[in-house]
């Protein structure tokens, strides 16, 4: 390894960064004593560093290549873009990610390409890497691979015995936007490859069933991404498409990546000053309540109200469009109620109806649980003298008292930028 | 008000706890030996710590507490903390004495501190899994340096050994001044004289390391910068997620 690969790396690494996935979740898997390196821990993944944008750095993020073929408007790696194009040799790749792995900066490797010549040969590469890790290396941590759309069934299979994760990127939420903007692309290239990871992992769950030794096939499922705030898509449609691949038994993960203006020149595309941070954190704080809160799609965004409010989370945004459902008795409430009252989250809520069955708990039972009682306040009772809850006051007076006064930012700190978390 | 004196181990709480029963007085305050006693006390009793004592008590416990939650009796008591001694003490009298399990009553003041320090120790052990980064020496071994808050390397390093069983490495904890070697086979804790120059530093110098380390830890930076987005920009949430304390042994933040 050479200063030429460090080269490479950088420009490999710049090219990839617009990719949000990074997650290292969703397999846990012991060393093997005496053979190669790596384990995988499950739960929350570790993340092993936090780049200067806040954003958590978990695997080795790169591509094999950044020349394309294709001329996707929203994407840096457009074959019209003049930059700097690289391509690292398998055998550089490998070497990087074990000498990474063994000083710890990684749980593994994400790695994705540009399109050349023709996508079967991209994805041969591909799964080259993860083979060669695998099989010579004895490499037993977390491995992510982008399924390059249009790849054969065959390929894709083997990829999935060495991958932990696979992922297709829808990128635009609609197939018309998709199409206005990546001519050579359509929902099918993108649905066809999730279709042969899904299979795959069905068939092979059934043939665990039978022998056990089989190898595990995808073993942490698919995840895939869209851009928000490149098409002229709403909150709702991007949410009803999530809910619908949630619904489907592989995905795991949706990321939202808002739009950062790479391609200004391009027409197609809309004028933005900044990325649309805001939105992009509420659209997360959204997935959050569908995958962990028993909210459907349509109650976070619905025809009534297509955008979520940017001022106020999703959770607080329903709860003061329903005022008829609170206060909400935590002594005696369901979980799945318990969990709608804003400043209480899934921890809370599970110490909750834990702790009650002790006994009557009080607000300051609650405030020591670990309640945001700023919030709850207006939201429960607990056979206590109560504060005004949302339905005897007006929504409109809670959402004032809970959006003003602006704290105010100390000097030098943006105050629009919210924070975000990546981890599973 | 009636004050413990113990030598500081988890044994010696346990025995604590037994002498509390036998002389049916139960202390308000635990002190470690070596502390300073408090101003005003109306009682001081010595606890000295007994094997036979401190199992019969673990026995006793063991009936009373899922394993779970002896996991999380044991985790939290790596903080060190001296004012936490008496809230696991009042933690362990509860379990005790209650004939239900009493570990899930998060309206008792003891149950959601002794929640509370775990989940802070086991937090301070995943960072360190986190946040140690390994050089490479030129004898093949793998030196890392850490500082944690809390005392959690004994219960980090089984990670690493899942992890890197093939490799020899070296975890140390400056702050407390020990570390575990491991050899290929097994972990073994080791005290290194300060004066040697990588223990001061938490840095191999460059004749002890490995010829490719420095490339290597150049291409991490480089890597760190590149992956960056500038337009989001957002250094509060990274000092957030990933602390100072923790910058001085990064090798991407020098």
């Amino acid at each position: 390894m050479t200063e030429e690969t460090l080269r490479k790396l950088k420009i490999l690494a710049e090219s990839a960064k617009y990719d949000v996935s990074c997650s290292s979740s969703g397999t846990v898997r012991r060393g093997r004593k005496g053979d190669g390196v790596g384990n995988t821990v499950g739960g929350v993944g570790i993340c092993h560093s936090f780049a200067d944008d806040g954003r958590c750095i978990s695997l080795l993020k790169v591509m094999l290549t950044n020349v394309c073929m294709y001329d996707c408007a929203y994407c840096i790696n457009r074959r019209s873009n003049d930059i700097p194009r690289a391509t690292l040799s398998v055998t550089e790749l490998v070497g990087i990610t074990m000498e990474f792995y063994r000083r710890n900066y990684i749980e593994g490797l994400f790695l994705s390409s540009g399109v050349v010549r023709n996508p079967d040969y991209t994805m041969e590469r591909l799964v080259r890497v993860a083979q060669d890790l695998r099989t010579i290396h004895r490499f037993n941590g977390y491995i992510h691979l982008k399924s390059i759309p249009g790849a054969s069934q065959e390929l894709v299979n083997l990829a999935g015995r060495f991958a932990d994760r696979m992922s297709v990127n829808i990128e635009i939420p609609d197939e018309g936007s998709l199409k206005y903007l990546a001519p050579e692309k359509d929902f099918k290239s993108v649905y066809e490859p999730m279709g042969y990871i899904r299979q795959g992992v069905l068939e092979n769950k059934e043939d665990r069933k039978r022998l056990r030794h089989v190898p595990r096939f995808v073993p942490a499922g698919q995840s895939t991404q869209m851009i928000v705030g490149a098409s002229p898509e709403r909150d709702r449609d991007i949410l009803r498409l999530s809910s619908a691949l949630y619904a489907t038994p592989t995905m795991r993960r949706v990321y939202y990546s808002g739009y950062v203006p790479v391609n200004t020149y391009d027409e197609r595309l809309p004028m933005l000053k900044q990325p649309p941070l805001v939105r992009e954190n509420r659209l997360y704080q959204a997935d959050w309540l569908m995958r962990f809160y028993h909210f459907t799609a349509d109650e976070i965004a619905g025809d009534s109200h297509p955008d979520l409010e940017l001022e106020i989370d999703p959770k607080l945004s329903w709860a003061l469009r329903h005022p008829e459902a609170f206060p909400v008795d935590v002594n005696r409430a369901d979980y799945e109620m318990i969990l709608r009252i804003p400043g209480v989250g899934v921890k809370s809520a599970t110490l909750i109806v834990n702790a009650r069955r002790f006994r009557r708990l009080t607000s300051d039972h609650l405030r020591k649980i670990g309640v945001v009682m700023k919030r709850a306040r207006y939201f429960i009772t607990c056979g206590e003298l109560e504060s005004a809850c949302v339905a005897d006051v007006s929504p409109e007076y809670v959402r004032r008292q809970l959006t003003e006064p602006p704290r105010k930012a100390p000097k030098g700190d943006n105050s629009l930028q919210m924070t975000l978390d990546f981890g599973e | 008000m009636t004050v413990f004196q113990f030598d500081s181990t988890f044994e010696g709480l346990l025995t604590a706890l037994f002498d509390a029963y036998s002389w049916r007085c139960f202390p308000d305050m635990l002190v470690r030996e070596g502390e300073v006693l408090p101003m005003f006390y109306d009682d001081c009793r010595e606890v000295i710590t007994d094997e036979e004592k401190a199992g019969r008590v673990w026995r006793a416990l063991e009936k009373k507490l899922s394993r779970e939650a002896l996991s999380a009796v044991v985790a939290s008591f790596l903080c060190e903390i001296a004012d936490y001694d008496i809230v696991l003490f009042r933690y362990l009298r509860k379990a005790v004495d209650s004939p239900v399990s009493i570990e899930t009553d998060f309206s008792d003041p003891d149950v959601v501190e002794m929640t509370r320090m775990v989940r802070r120790v086991r937090g301070e052990a995943h960072r360190v899994k986190q946040f140690v980064r390994f050089q490479k020496a030129a004898d093949g071994t793998y030196f890392g340096m850490i500082e944690p808050i809390y005392n959690v390397l004994a219960i980090a390093v089984p990670h690493f050994v899942d992890r890197f069983s093939t490799m020899k490495f070296l975890l140390y904890d400056k702050r407390r001044g020990f570390g575990y070697y491991y050899d290929g086979k097994d972990a073994t804790r080791v005290t290194l004289p300060e004066e040697l120059s990588h223990i001061a530093t938490g840095r191999l110098s460059p004749d002890m390391m490995d010829e490719e380390e420095l490339l290597m830890q150049d291409m991490w930076r480089t890597y760190f910068k590149a992956i960056a987005i500038k337009e989001r920009s957002n250094p509060r949430k990274q000092r957030q997620d990933m602390p100072v304390r923790f910058w001085k042994y990064l090798t991407e933040k020098q």
